[in-house]
């Protein structure tokens, strides 16, 4: 190993380490030997077909699954039975679903307050003001009143970023954040996940949106049947990909 | 090619037979033959059954006297009512202790307007107030025994004063333990799972009167002298539980109502089982089933009547106890249409105010 390789190594934080994870639903071989480094700050795609298991490998990384074999290590804590290690994972780690999943019943302000005040114990005022601080950056400061039902798909999604993010973490994980919307506001709610790419967050996005993996990507990784198949850098990913279902998914997106 | 302008066509009034009172008239009564005959045969019915009822029970009853002989028209006898009045609102209780009894309710009907109506401050405070405080200031005024406040022994409370303490401690309890039933059943936990779902079915399995016969005739039997207690706990606890199974069976379906995304986010935001509960899923979840609850509230309100079968003297009960005076003879119908009167009010109040309910808290989401 040269000089430069090692100090390469140790100044890059691994944020996220998955070591030969295996899941099971069932009978069902759902994640297949699966190992990940993600360093700090490091943006990076999934992508494959429908049912190989891009949700399954995300939520196992804040353990809204179990896997059964393998070690996953977040900020340097190994996911385990452990509740504690499960909280302070869950604490590095901001979700963004592709359902959204907003609190119908409260408004938009409370969304983004409650767990800062509940979980982090802050003073609502000082999590009131910084609940509005992320509004302002996703551009929806002015709807903070409003109930989650009284806003368009894309708003909502907006503001389930900026409720992630008051909890203020190191880690986001997207679930194909954009899948459930019209195409014209899609792009509302890709700007704001360039910005916070541009901010140096470490983001772990399931999407099949190209363009976005291509401006923001560090990697992207392709998974088939439960496996990771290619993973490579994006403008080389997608003009030259490697094995024949890469091919053959790339073809059937693009 | 033609082009086509068109100018703005004038608005034009409605056909005349789909407005005004007619039109309303023609479109919800008269709309076919079948309809038309239902209307009539309605009206009939009202016609002959309404005023008659009015006039007994208003315009030709007597109000005024303090014996039988002072009901002279052919109406009601509303004298038999207010002369037994003190006796229907507060059964045996001492007349010279009646203040006791209305202070608490007076109290408990401010703390509970305080708490439902909008914009009134430290609604927590009221509320930690209501659920610590009151029931201990309840007890002390309604049994006595300390401050001063001679002791009035449960034999002899009646009345509507009986009625309204079965149900509001009926629904004060039902609710939060058919909560825990509701949540115990779809924990992940065994124990807990199966401990709520034994008391779940084994308390909906029986019918009130056992539960009530059980608990006044069985356990003096099976229980050691010492052990026993108040016959009118003993009815309470079996009506609570028995209550709190159904409310926990209207609050599960609730709870199967939530979407699993709602769970998940409440999990990747890190809030605990209890918080994600209390915060998140429990205020939908119960929203979505106010009408089942007070739906509830209303059938454990109206079974409270039961207690008469074991020798409580309810509001019924006390009423009916009245039919026996030689001096009252033959006022049934005036009693009881009293009591359905009463019954009929507070239940009503009930429903209204879940619908109130329901609109103030619909957020606008649709599902
Ligand atoms: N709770 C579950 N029980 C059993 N099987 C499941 C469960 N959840 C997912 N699966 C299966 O596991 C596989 C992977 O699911 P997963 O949701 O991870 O797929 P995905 O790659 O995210 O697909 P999509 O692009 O459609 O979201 C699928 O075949 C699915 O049927
Ligand atoms: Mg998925």
């Amino acid at each position: 190993m040269t000089v430069e390789n090692a100090q390469q190594a140790t100044s890059d934080e691994v944020m996220v380490e998955l070591r030969n994870v295996n899941k099971w639903y069932g009978d069902f071989h759902v994640l297949k030997n699966i190992n990940l480094k993600v360093t700090k700050g490091e943006r990076i795609i999934i992508c494959g077909p429908s049912g190989c298991g891009k949700s399954t490998l995300i939520r196992c990384m804040n353990r809204l699954e179990e896997h059964q074999e393998g070690d996953i290590i977040v900020s340097g804590i190994t996911l385990d039975d452990d509740l504690k290690h499960i909280d302070r994972v869950r604490r590095d780690i901001g979700m963004v679903f592709q359902q959204f999943n907003l609190f119908p019943h409260l408004t938009v302000m409370e969304n983004c307050c409650l767990a800062p005040i509940w979980v982090q114990k802050q003073p609502r005022k000082e999590a009131e003001a910084i609940a509005m601080k992320f509004l302002e950056r996703v551009q929806i400061a002015d709807q903070a009143k409003k109930f989650p039902g009284q806003l368009s798909g894309g708003q909502q999604q907006r503001v389930a970023i900026a409720r992630s993010l008051c909890m203020n973490p190191s880690i986001m994980l997207f679930d194909e954040p954009t899948s459930a919307l019209d195409p014209e506001m899609i792009k509302e709610v890709l700007d704001v996940m360039v910005d916070l790419a541009h901010e140096g967050m470490t983001m772990l996005c399931v999407t099949h949106e190209m363009g976005f993996a291509k401006t923001v990507a560090n990697r992207v990784l392709f998974m088939d049947a439960g496996e990771i198949i290619e993973e490579n850098e994006p403008n080389e990913f997608f003009d030259n990909p490697q094995s024949d279902r890469t091919k053959l998914f790339l073809s059937q997106i693009l | 090619m033609t082009v086509h302008i068109t100018t703005p066509t004038p608005d034009k009034a409605p056909p005349a037979s789909s407005v005004g009172a007619v039109g309303w008239l023609r479109k919800n009564l008269f709309s076919s033959i079948p309809n038309s005959i239902f209307t009539i045969l309605g009206l009939l019915l009202i016609y002959n059954l309404v005023p008659p009822a009015i006039n007994w029970a208003f315009f030709t009853a007597d109000w005024v006297g303090s014996t039988k002989g002072d009901c002279t028209s052919e109406g009601a006898c509303w004298v038999f009512v207010i002369v037994r009045i003190r006796q229907f609102l507060f059964g045996f209780y001492p007349p010279s202790e009646y203040w006791r009894v209305i202070t608490a309710f007076s109290l408990v009907g401010v703390l509970v307007a305080w708490l439902l109506i909008e914009r009134t401050p430290k609604k927590g405070v009221v509320a930690a107030f209501t659920v610590f405080c009151y029931p201990i200031i309840a007890y002390f005024l309604f049994y006595g025994g300390s401050f001063g406040l001679p002791v009035v022994e449960t034999h002899k409370w009646g009345g509507l004063m009986l009625t309204l303490i079965l149900a509001t401690i009926g629904m004060f309890c039902a609710l939060p333990i058919g909560i825990i039933l509701a949540l115990g059943r779809r924990s992940s936990m065994p124990i807990a799972k199966s401990m709520s779902v034994v008391f779940i079915e084994f308390w909906r399995g029986v019918p009130l009167i056992t539960v009530l016969f059980m608990s006044s005739v069985m356990l003096p039997i099976f229980m050691p002298e010492t052990w026993q207690f108040d016959k009118l706990l003993r009815a309470l606890i079996g009506i609570v539980f028995f209550q709190s199974a159904y409310m926990a069976e209207v609050v599960r379906g609730g709870l199967q109502a939530i979407p699993r995304g709602q769970y998940e986010a409440a999990e990747a935001l890190g809030l605990s089982y209890w918080k994600t509960m209390f915060f998140i899923i429990l205020p939908q979840a119960l929203k979505l089933v106010i009408p089942g609850i007070v739906n509830t509230f209303i059938a454990l309100f109206k079974d409270t009547t039961l207690v008469l079968i074991i020798g409580l003297f309810d509001l019924l009960a006390v009423v009916q106890a009245a039919f026996a005076d030689p001096k009252w003879l033959g006022f049934s119908v005036e009693g009881y249409v009293f009591v359905a009167s009463v019954y009929w009010v507070s239940c009503f109040s009930m429903s209204r105010y879940s619908q109130h309910l329901e609109k103030k808290l619909h957020t606008g989401h649709a599902r």
